[in-house]
């Protein structure tokens, strides 16, 4: 996967998280995933069609989400529920689109589809291109998150 | 600045209209009402005044950019002011949003200055006009 695909996520990902969440995450080194069991609990998976295509999910533990999304709306939520998944998919629509003007900069042009959201302890991530995909691991004061990303060239 | 405007704010995710509700409170914005797509939000605008308009570009129904055509076309609904909100910034869509006559843009994610800054430039051209 060209490399030239992680920055714009890593960057959009904390853009999205400081300012709508006030939490600023701390990324780790990217690895190389090969099969398809998320890192989380709870993932937002979306579509990118364009000049390149391909597919980009977040993976958030559930202490995690629930400080984020707590965040985000102004009250504390202890369990995952209804307005969790919203959120998520709403996080993963912000990331895909922050990160998609960071590459309209570099030339590259992608479309997004809808958001959907997967929840449950070793759920799976299908990847639109089947993977491997570039895992860039996060660290918050409350708990981890992935970004997974798997981009390739129009097909 | 009057803060006692009643904003409407349009959002397919219920959980993103809570987060808007959230930043408007936090700039001192309480006279919200919600619609989670463009034919409540039509509804809304129909049965009662509703001062500015907060939309989401993507939803089922009818789209953001489908309401703002709607809004602009109607003589009761014309002007009222309307601040388009996306993850989208690509600029074929800023031209489509601005040639339907949208009064500003604001991209996801936005801190709520920044959102309380775009409706008092808004309202501000209003008064002036």
């Amino acid at each position: 996967m060209d490399v030239r695909y992680i920055n714009p996520f890593l960057e959009g990902t904390i853009s999205v998280l400081k300012t709508m969440a006030f939490i600023e995450p701390r990324p780790g080194k990217p690895f190389l995933k090969k099969d398809s069991t998320a890192k989380g609990d709870i993932s937002g998976i979306i579509g990118l069609t364009g000049t390149a295509s391909g597919s980009l999910a977040l993976s958030f533990s559930e202490k995690c989400i629930l400080k984020i999304v707590s965040n985000m709306l102004g009250e504390e939520i202890t369990i995952i529920n209804g307005d969790i998944k919203d959120a998520v998919g709403e996080i993963t629509n912000m990331v895909s689109g922050d990160a998609r003007r960071r590459l309209e900069a570099e030339g590259i042009n992608l479309q997004a589809a809808i958001p959907t959201v997967v929840s449950g302890k070793e759920h799976s991530i299908c990847h639109v291109l089947g993977g491997p995909s570039i895992v860039i691991p996060f660290e918050t004061e409350h708990g981890h998150f992935v970004v997974d990303v798997c981009m390739g060239k129009e097909q | 600045m009057d803060k006692n405007i009643k904003v409407l704010i349009v959002d397919d995710f219920a959980t993103m209209r809570k987060v808007i509700r959230n930043l408007l409170k936090q700039g001192g914005y309480e006279n919200i009402v919600e619609a989670e797509d463009g034919v409540v939000a039509l509804k809304e605008l129909k049965s009662q005044k509703v001062d500015f308009v907060i939309s989401d570009w993507n939803m089922p129904n009818m789209t953001g950019i489908e309401l703002l055509k709607t809004v602009r076309a109607d003589g009761d609904l014309a002007k009222t002011p309307f601040l388009m909100v996306t993850a989208e910034s690509l600029q074929d869509n800023v031209v489509q949003a601005v040639k339907a006559g949208v009064d500003n843009y604001i991209v996801k994610p936005f801190t709520a200055e920044v959102l309380s800054e775009k409706i008092a430039q808004i309202i501000e051209k209003y008064k002036a006009s």
